[in-house]
C-alpha cells in the first residue's frame, strides 16, 4: 500500500495538478471579486460565496485525493454501475425537482443542492470508455456504434428534459471521442456543416435579383462545393469525376450567367444541379463500390434535407427564447434592455476592461452587478473587467495548456479504457470552454453552463475535480 | 480491416489544431472588445456613474444704489428616472404637483422624446416638471414614496424687487434645443437667460454647475461616492451685479410712460452708464417666473403693442430735429460753415415756401439761432454746400465723408450697449444713393439735412448723441451694468471713444441747445436751477408724428443726458420734453416741485395709443 502510494505520487502528472491548484485558486479569487459588495466580508467569511467556494474546494481536492488511491479496477467494473445509477438519479430528478430558473436540474436536500448532470459528464466517459475497451473494438460496426451512440444521447435527452439546454449540448463534446477512436470525419463535418447552414439560412435572411433567397442559394452552393471537394479529394476515378465536376460548375456558372438576364429561381437550378451530380456519384459507386461515394451521398442527402428544414427547426423546435438568444448572438437583433441584455454588459463589462484591467476589486461593472450571474457562468467578465485583456488571455492560454496536455496524457495511455477516457475529460473541457466563454464574449448564444474550476457552485467544482482526477489516477498507474 | 483503419495520429494533431483555432479566435475576439473598441469603457462610465448636478445659486442683480433686484428664490424640479418607475397612480400625481392629466402626459412624452431631449436616457434622472411652488412641493413630498423613479431637485428660480426694468433685465426659460445644441453647458431643464442682461451676462450670472459622482448598481441604487468623492466638483455660485440703473427713476419713468408707447433713456455722460432705460409698454418682470411662464409669455407675445420689445434700442426711427446738432457739427468739422455763417429761411426751403417747409422765425440766422429755432432751411442750406463743395471729388465723396463723421457719433451701427438685440439704424453713404437713383443731387437727399428721410435711429443712439455734445466730443459706450464681482468690467465700457468732430466746435451746439430750452422751441424744459440743453425733434412717419426730445443737464459740467420718444405723440414739445422735464427733475432734485405736479399728474393721464397694429415701419 505504501509502494503503491508512493508510486501514484511519483508517477502522478504534477504539470496537471499544477494548473488545476492554480484554476482553482484563481477561480476562488474571482468569486471573491465577482461578489464582492460595499458591505464587505472577508473572502473566508463562509456566509459569502467566496467562503462557501473554498469550502467546496477542500472538499473537492478531498475527493480528488481519495479518488487517487482508488485501484483501476475499479473503474472498469464500476463504470456501467455508476452510469446506470446516474441515468436513475437524472430521470428521478426530472420528476422532483422544483423549478429554479426555469431549469428542473437540481435535486435539493435540505440546505444541499445537487446538479446530477454534472456528474453524468464523467459517469458516461467511464461507460463509454468502458464499451469500447473490448479487445480489437471496431467502433464502426453497425451495433457497435449504435451502442455508443445510445451511451452518449440516453444522458443527453435526459438532461434536456430536465431544460438544461447547455450542459445537454455539452454531451456532444462525446464525439470528439468517437472521432479520435475511427468515426468517419464525415459525420463531424456534417456536424459543423449543420450549424453553418443554420448561419447562413438565419443570417442572409434576403433575396436577390428579386428572385432567389440568398440563404437558400449560399447553402446549396456550399454543398455543391463540399461534394466536389469529397469528389475531387478521392483518387480512384479522379478523371471521370474531373469532367463532371467541371461540367457541373460550368452549369452553375451558365445559370448565374441567365440569371442575370432573365429572372427565375436560381435555388431550383442549383437544386437540380446537386441532384444530377447525386445521381452521377449513384453511378460510380455503382461502378467502382467504394464506400467514399456512398458517404458522399449521404452527405448530400443530408444537407438537402437539413436545408429544407432549418426553418423548420428554428421556428418550431427551438423555444422562443432561444431564437432570440440566437439572434442577438447573430446580431440579428439588438435588444440591450431584454434578451440581449446579459450579454451587452458582459461586452461591456469586459471591453471595459482595456489591455490590464481595472485591477482586482476595483472593477466598476462587477462591483455594482451589471452583469447578471456574473459568479457562475458569466465570471469569465470579472477576470475580463479587472485583469483586463492581459488576465483573459492569460486564463484562455491556461485552459489550452490543460486540453493539449490532457490529449498528450491520453495518447500515452496503454489501455483503450484511459485513452478514451482521457480524451473525453479533454473533450468535455473543450466544450465547455468554447460555449461559455463565446457566450460571454458575445460569440456564441446564451447557454448557461460554468466555467471549469472558474465558476461558483459546489456541484460543477466536485464534478470537474472528479473527472479530471481519475483520469490522472488511470493515467499515474499507466505502467502496470 | 486492420486495428487502426485510420490515422490516428492525424486525428490527434486535427482535434489540438482544432482547440487552438478556438483559442485563437477568442482572443482575438478579446482584443476587439477591449483594446481596439474604446466605446465600451464609456458605456461602463455611464452604467455605473451617475453624475449629479449640483445647481449653483444665480448672481444676484444690484441698482446703482446698492438695492437688490433680482435674486433666488428656493423652487424644486420633479425629477423621473424613468427605469425606476413602477405603476403609479397618476391621478394621485397629478393632484399632488397641482397639474392636469393632459399636461401630464405631455411631459412623459417630452422627456421620452428624443427630439425634444437629446439626452434622453432612461437611466439618468430627466426633468419632468420644472418649479414646483412651495405648496406643492409640500404636498408632493409627503407622497413621494408612492411614487418610486421619481425626486425632487432643489433649483433656484428668480425673484424681483420690484416690478419695472424687465427690459434691461429680461427673463431666465429652460433652455431650448438651440441652446442645448449650442453649449454642452446645458442639459434639458436648465434655466439659461434669454434677454437683457440674463443674457448678456449669462456666463457670469450662472456661475458652474457642481457634480457629484455617485456610484449606481443594476438597479439603479445610490452605492455611495466615487473614491469618496475626490473627483467631486462644488457648484461655483454665480457671480453679482451691480446695474448702472437708478430703479427708482426707472420706476417714474414707466409711470409717465403708462399708456403711450416709446422709450426713455438717461446716460450719465462722464462714464457711459445707462440710468434708466425705460421701454413702453412694459411688464412686471416676475410674471415670467415659474409655471404661469408659458400663459404669461404668450399673452405678451400676443399683445399688438409689442411688449417684449426693447424700444430703446431695439425700435427705429427718424431722429427729426434732434439730427441737427450732429449735422452742424459735421458742417463745422468739414470747414463748410462758421458758427457765424448766416443762411436766410422765409417759411420753407428753398427760401420762400419751398418744401421741407419751416416755421415763423426771424432770418437770417446764425447757427446758434437756426439751432435754438430748430431751423429747417439753415441745415438744407449746410447740406447743400457740403455737397456741393469743391473740397470733395464727387458729390459721392462728399457723402462718404459725412457719413463717416456721422457713425464717428454713434449712427449706423449697433452701440455695442451690453443689452442683445441692438438695432443699427441707417446712415446712408454716396453708394447707397448711387443705388437708388440714377442721378441724384443735394435736392433729391435733402431730406436727410434735417433727420428724415432714410436716416433711421434708435433712441439710445439720440441719447448717446447727447452724452457726446454734453462731453463735448467723445463718448463711453453705453452700458448698463456697472460692475461685476471680483472682474474687471471690458475695456469696451471704460475707454473713451472720440468722435471725429474736434471739441472747439461743441461750444457753438452746446449754445444753441441751451437757447432752444432758454427761450427757444424748447423753453418748456427750462428748469429754475439747472441750466438745460435740449433738442426736440418732431419724426414724420406714415402715422401720426413721433414726438422726440434729446438734452443734457447742466450745460457745464453735465450730469446727465437724456432722450425721450413717444410715438405718435406729435410735436417734440407736446409729449417727450414734458417727460425729459420731469424725469431731469427727479434725478437731479430728487423731486418734482410742486410747481410742476400738474404736468405729472397730466402726462400719467395721457394717453397715445395708436389703433390697430404697430406700423412696420417703426418696429424695423
Amino acid at each position: 500500500m505504501v509502494y503503491l502510494k508512493n508510486k501514484i505520487w511519483n508517477n502522478l502528472d504534477w504539470a496537471t495538478v499544477s494548473i488545476y491548484a492554480l484554476m482553482v485558486i484563481a477561480g476562488w479569487f474571482t468569486i471573491y471579486a465577482a461578489s464582492y459588495d460595499f458591505d464587505q466580508v472577508s473572502i473566508f467569511d463562509l456566509s459569502g460565496r467566496a467562503g462557501m467556494q473554498m469550502i467546496w474546494i477542500v472538499i473537492s481536492v478531498a475527493i480528488g485525493f481519495s479518488l487517487l488511491l482508488v485501484e483501476n479496477n475499479f473503474y472498469d467494473i464500476f463504470a456501467y454501475w455508476a452510469y446506470v445509477f446516474l441515468i436513475f438519479l437524472l430521470i428521478i430528478t426530472i420528476f422532483v425537482a422544483p423549478d429554479i430558473k426555469g431549469s428542473h436540474s437540481w435535486l435539493v436536500m435540505g440546505p444541499f443542492r445537487l446538479q446530477p448532470a454534472e456528474f453524468a459528464k464523467f459517469t458516461t466517459a467511464l461507460a463509454l470508455a468502458r464499451f469500447m475497451n473490448g479487445y480489437r473494438f471496431e467502433l464502426m460496426r453497425p451495433k457497435n456504434f449504435l451502442v455508443a451512440l445510445c451511451l452518449i444521447l440516453l444522458p443527453l435527452c435526459l438532461i434536456l428534459l430536465q431544460k438544461e439546454t447547455g450542459s445537454a449540448l455539452i454531451f456532444l463534446a462525446f464525439f470528439i471521442v468517437l472521432y479520435r477512436e475511427g468515426m468517419p470525419g464525415t459525420i463531424i463535418f456534417m456536424g459543423i456543416c449543420t450549424i453553418l447552414y443554420f448561419l447562413v439560412a438565419l443570417k442572409l435572411d434576403e433575396l436577390f435579383w428579386d428572385t432567389t433567397p440568398l440563404g437558400e442559394y449560399v447553402n446549396l452552393l456550399l454543398t455543391l462545393l463540399f461534394v466536389f471537394v469529397m469528389l475531387f479529394s478521392y483518387k480512384k476515378g479522379r478523371q471521370t469525376t474531373k469532367y463532371i465536376v467541371f461540367s457541373y460548375l460550368g452549369l452553375v456558372v451558365i445559370s448565374i450567367v441567365a440569371a442575370f438576364f432573365v429572372k427565375f429561381d436560381l435555388c431550383r437550378v442549383t437544386l437540380s444541379i446537386l441532384v444530377l451530380t447525386i445521381v452521377t456519384v449513384l453511378i460510380n459507386y455503382i461502378r467502382f463500390r467504394a464506400s467514399r461515394y456512398l458517404y458522399v451521398i449521404l452527405f448530400a442527402l443530408f444537407s438537402i434535407v437539413y436545408l429544407y428544414s432549418v426553418d423548420y427547426f428554428f421556428d418550431e423546435v427551438l423555444e422562443p427564447y432561444q431564437q432570440t438568444r440566437v439572434k442577438v448572438a447573430l446580431s440579428m437583433i439588438d435588444d440591450p434592455g431584454g434578451a440581449g441584455y446579459n450579454v451587452n454588459q458582459s461586452k461591456i463589462a469586459i471591453g471595459s476592461g482595456g489591455l490590464f484591467g481595472k485591477g482586482y476589486l476595483n472593477g466598476t461593472q462587477t462591483k455594482l452587478k451589471y452583469v447578471p450571474e456574473q459568479d457562475t457562468d458569466f465570471i469569465f467578465c470579472t477576470i475580463g473587467e479587472e485583469k483586463g485583456f492581459f488576465g483573459a488571455s492569460i486564463v484562455l492560454l491556461m485552459f489550452l495548456t490543460l486540453i493539449i496536455r490532457l490529449v498528450f496524457l491520453a495518447e500515452r495511455q496503454r489501455t483503450p479504457f484511459s485513452r478514451i477516457y482521457g480524451y473525453s475529460v479533454a473533450s468535455i473541457l473543450t466544450f465547455h470552454l468554447a460555449v461559455n466563454i463565446g457566450m460571454v464574449i458575445g460569440i456564441t448564444p446564451v447557454i448557461g453552463i460554468p466555467l471549469p474550476f472558474f465558476s461558483y457552485g459546489g456541484s460543477s467544482i466536485c464534478a470537474f475535480t472528479i473527472l479530471l482526477f481519475i483520469f490522472l489516477r488511470l493515467d499515474a498507474t499507466r505502467h502496470r | 480491416m486492420k486495428k487502426e483503419s485510420f490515422d490516428a495520429d492525424r486525428r490527434k494533431m486535427f482535434i489540438i489544431y482544432g482547440v487552438c483555432i478556438l483559442v485563437l479566435v477568442y482572443i482575438i475576439q478579446l482584443f476587439t472588445l477591449q483594446v481596439l473598441d474604446s466605446n465600451y469603457k464609456e458605456w461602463a462610465n455611464s452604467n455605473a456613474f451617475l453624475n449629479k448636478k449640483q445647481y449653483p445659486p444665480r448672481g444676484v442683480m444690484y441698482d446703482r444704489n446698492n438695492k437688490l433686484l433680482v435674486y433666488n428664490q428656493q423652487s424644486y424640479d420633479v425629477m423621473v428616472v424613468m427605469r425606476e418607475t413602477r405603476e403609479f397612480d397618476t391621478l394621485a400625481f397629478c393632484r399632488a404637483v397641482n397639474i392636469n392629466k393632459e399636461y401630464f402626459k405631455k411631459k412623459w412624452a417630452d422627456v421620452k422624446n428624443r427630439k425634444m431631449n437629446p439626452g434622453y436616457s432612461s437611466y439618468t434622472p430627466q426633468t419632468l416638471l420644472t418649479q414646483l411652488g412651495s405648496k406643492e412641493y409640500g404636498i408632493f413630498q409627503e407622497s413621494i414614496y408612492k411614487f418610486p423613479g421619481f425626486y425632487l431637485q432643489n433649483k433656484t428660480i428668480r425673484k424681483y424687487s420690484y416690478p419695472n426694468a424687465a427690459h434691461v433685465l429680461g427673463y431666465i426659460a429652460e433652455a431650448d434645443k438651440q441652446n442645448l445644441a449650442d453649449d454642452e453647458y446645458y442639459v434639458r431643464g436648465d434655466y439659461i437667460g434669454k434677454t437683457g442682461v440674463e443674457k448678456q451676462y449669462e456666463s457670469y450670472l450662472r456661475g458652474t454647475k457642481g457634480v457629484e459622482i455617485l456610484l449606481r448598481d443594476a438597479h439603479g441604487r445610490i452605492k455611495g461616492k466615487y473614491e469618496e468623492g475626490i473627483h467631486d466638483q462644488d457648484p461655483i455660485p454665480g457671480k453679482e451685479l451691480t446695474l448702472s440703473l437708478d430703479i427708482d427713476l426707472q420706476a417714474y419713468g414707466e409711470i409717465l410712460m403708462i399708456n403711450k408707447l416709446g422709450s426713455i433713456i438717461m446716460i450719465e455722460p462722464e462714464t457711459g452708464e445707462i440710468l434708466c432705460m425705460v421701454s413702453s409698454p412694459t411688464y412686471d418682470p416676475s410674471i415670467l417666473v415659474g409655471r404661469q411662464f408659458s400663459e404669461n409669455f404668450n399673452n405678451l407675445t400676443k399683445d399688438i403693442y409689442t411688449p417684449l420689445i426693447n424700444r430703446a434700442l431695439n425700435g427705429t426711427y427718424p431722429p427729426g430735429s434732434t439730427f441737427k446738432p450732429a449735422q452742424a457739427l459735421v458742417f463745422l468739422e468739414e470747414d463748410i460753415i462758421q458758427p457765424s455763417t448766416t443762411y436766410s429761411c422765409y417759411y420753407g426751403w428753398p427760401p420762400g415756401g419751398g418744401r421741407p417747409k419751416c416755421h415763423a422765425h426771424g432770418s437770417p440766422l446764425s447757427l446758434v439761432d437756426a439751432i435754438g429755432t430748430s431751423c429747417n432751411s439753415y441745415f438744407c442750406w449746410g447740406l447743400k454746400a457740403m455737397l456741393e463743395s469743391k473740397k470733395y471729388s464727387s458729390i459721392e465723396s462728399a457723402m462718404d465723408r459725412w457719413r463717416d463723421l456721422m457713425v464717428s457719433q454713434g449712427f449706423g451701427y449697433p452701440l455695442g450697449v451690453d443689452l442683445p438685440d441692438e438695432k443699427r439704424g441707417r446712415i446712408p453713404n454716396g453708394q447707397f444713393y448711387d443705388k437708388i437713383y440714377s442721378r441724384w443731387n443735394p435736392f433729391t437727399v435733402i431730406s436727410i439735412s434735417i433727420g428724415q428721410g432714410e436716416i433711421e435711429e434708435t433712441p439710445l443712439q439720440i441719447c448717446n448723441l447727447a452724452a457726446t455734445i454734453a462731453n463735448r466730443g467723445y463718448y463711453y459706450t453705453p452700458h448698463v451694468v456697472k460692475k461685476i464681482r471680483d472682474t474687471a468690467l471690458d475695456s469696451t465700457y471704460t475707454k473713451r471713444r472720440y468722435t471725429g468732430i474736434a471739441s472747439e466746435h461743441y461750444g457753438a451746439i452746446v449754445d444753441g441747445m441751451r437757447k432752444a430750452v432758454a427761450g427757444g422751441t424748447c423753453y418748456r424744459a427750462n428748469l429754475p436751477n439747472i441750466e438745460v440743453c435740449g433738442k426736440t425733434g418732431t419724426a414724420q412717419n406714415k402715422g401720426k408724428d413721433h414726438s422726440i426730445f434729446m438734452a443734457f443737464a447742466p450745460k457745464d459740467n453735465p450730469k446727465v443726458a437724456i432722450s425721450v420718444l413717444v410715438e405718435n405723440g406729435g410735436f417734440g414739445a407736446t409729449n417727450a420734453l414734458p417727460i425729459a422735464r420731469l424725469m431731469l427733475e427727479k434725478y437731479l432734485n430728487g423731486e418734482i416741485s410742486e410747481s410742476d405736479k400738474w404736468i405729472e399728474e397730466s402726462l400719467k393721464n395721457t394717453v397715445i395709443l395708436r389703433n390697430g397694429l404697430p406700423q412696420k415701419q417703426d418696429m424695423e
